[in-house]
């Protein structure tokens, strides 16, 4: 009876390169409904928001890709722990594949943010503990780019980028409450982020549609971009 | 093991001392760095006494990193890194060392002398303690911080631009503890919370940063 699951076997560059193809064709071809349903959802079923109006209706990218921000990062270091516990090659390339599209995302989520600020707050940026927070993810993944991209022996990038990573991911909630608690010393609650009421329900459902679009682009990019990295690297 | 840690602390501190020009060189930068500020600002008295914590500490921040790129560049030119790696003393006694000898030559020093900053700033005198407090707790953990960051960058072109990029994020909680704690004493309320996690922050750094340190120092020396 051999049950178990070899969980190694694609770890090896080799073997997953077909894979990440099929894997990123899927995803790819999933995306495109599903953007296509949560925009739908968001723009034409669900109803105006009574404080907000129109220009609530931006959270459907924003949210979504503030989230992809987030996680990507736990997932970049926890690639990266990966890599440097089992010495995978592949884990490494996992790493820097999914550092531009976290990076995307974020620059995303601010930008997306920032519209949304000027008609509801009457400004494109506040210091607010979100705001700052997010704005250091994105130096966070622009410094784990940076130094990657300086490094030009592959392996040493790889394992240079991986601890940053992870001093990163263990850094993320100190920073994020730090923030918190400075903002709260400087200012009052002139403006906050979390919305008061509860979702109505088509909101929620334009917005977990997107949110999974989302889920299902990144995917594809990085697999495609592993794949790139693999060709570079191992020909 | 104290031996072998108290051996390099000495060692860097000597050397230091011979090239007494380097130290200098960060704590001018400190100095002028803050006294940037009112020229830039105004120096109408009330906006600087506002301003003055934040100020001392981006220049604290700044002026630690600038000799951080010293921390570990001459060591690995000479080689004396690499015996150091494969030496019998624990790598993360000996990266606990150089950084409190860099410490002591970058970070002390900023702890002395900003009293004179906070002068020119007109820093209530009864802040001058909390400042100091607060550079005294904040100030190694920048340079462990750091360490991790000159570690990694080691050897690499345009390291010194790189290593503030990778180093300055991670020096958010410091800088807002430490400026938050003179702030908090300006405004008549007790710093103690501040101060506390501060240290905090302190006991966490001394007990991991080691080890990311030395396997960095692993990394770029492969």
């Amino acid at each position: 009876m051999n049950t178990t699951v070899r969980w190694f076997r694609f770890s090896s560059p080799q073997t997953f390169f077909p894979l990440a193809g099929t894997i990123a064709r899927w995803c790819a071809l999933g995306a495109v409904p599903l953007a296509v349903a949560g925009l739908y959802v968001g723009f034409l079923v669900a109803p105006t928001d009574a404080q907000q109006g129109e220009v609530y209706r931006i959270i459907y990218i924003h949210v979504p890709a503030a989230w992809m921000s987030m996680f990507i990062y736990l997932v970049m270091a926890l690639w990266a722990a990966l890599g440097l516990a089992f010495n995978t090659r592949l884990s490494g390339m996992m790493a820097s594949a999914l550092a531009p599209t976290g990076a995307l995302f974020t620059f995303i989520a601010l930008w997306t943010g920032s519209l949304w600020g000027r008609p509801t707050w009457g400004t494109y940026w506040v210091w607010d503990a979100r705001l700052t927070s997010e704005l250091i993810l994105l130096f966070l993944y622009l410094g784990f780019i940076a130094l990657q991209a300086a490094i030009d022996d592959p392996r040493r990038a790889d394992r240079a980028g991986a601890l940053l990573a992870i001093v990163g991911a263990v850094n993320i909630p100190i920073i994020h409450y730090s923030v918190v608690w400075w903002n709260t010393l400087h200012q009052g609650a002139s403006v906050s982020v979390t919305k008061g009421a509860s979702m109505q329900s088509q909101m929620l459902t334009g917005m977990l549609l997107m949110a999974l679009a989302f889920w299902m682009y990144s995917i594809a990019v990085t697999l495609v971009r592993v794949r790139c990295i693999i060709k570079e690297r191992e020909g | 093991m104290l031996a072998v840690a108290r051996c390099i602390v000495h060692r860097d501190l000597l050397l230091g001392l011979r090239r007494r020009s380097d130290i200098a060189t960060a704590l001018l930068f400190f100095v002028i760095v803050a006294s940037l500020f009112p020229l830039g600002v105004g120096a109408e008295p009330n906006l600087l006494r506002a301003i003055a914590p934040g100020v001392i500490w981006v220049a604290a921040l700044l002026s630690s990193m600038l000799s951080l790129a010293r921390l570990f560049a001459a060591d690995h030119a000479d080689g004396t890194l690499e015996q150091m790696l494969l030496g019998a003393a624990p790598l993360g006694v000996v990266v606990v060392a150089k950084g409190l000898a860099h410490w002591l030559v970058s970070g002390l020093p900023l702890v002395a002398i900003a009293p004179l900053i906070a002068l020119q700033y007109d820093l209530a005198p009864g802040l001058y303690g909390v400042l100091a407090l607060s550079l005294l707790l904040g100030t190694p953990v920048l340079s462990l911080i750091g360490a991790i960051g000159a570690a990694l960058t080691l050897g690499l072109r345009g390291g010194g631009v790189l290593l503030a990029l990778l180093v300055l994020p991670l020096y958010v909680p410091v800088l807002i503890l430490g400026a938050g704690s003179v702030e908090m004493a300006a405004a008549g309320l007790a710093p103690d919370g501040q101060l506390l996690l501060l240290g905090a922050l302190l006991v966490v750094a001394a007990a991991f940063a080691p080890w990311a340190i030395a396997a960095a120092l692993r990394i770029a020396m492969d």
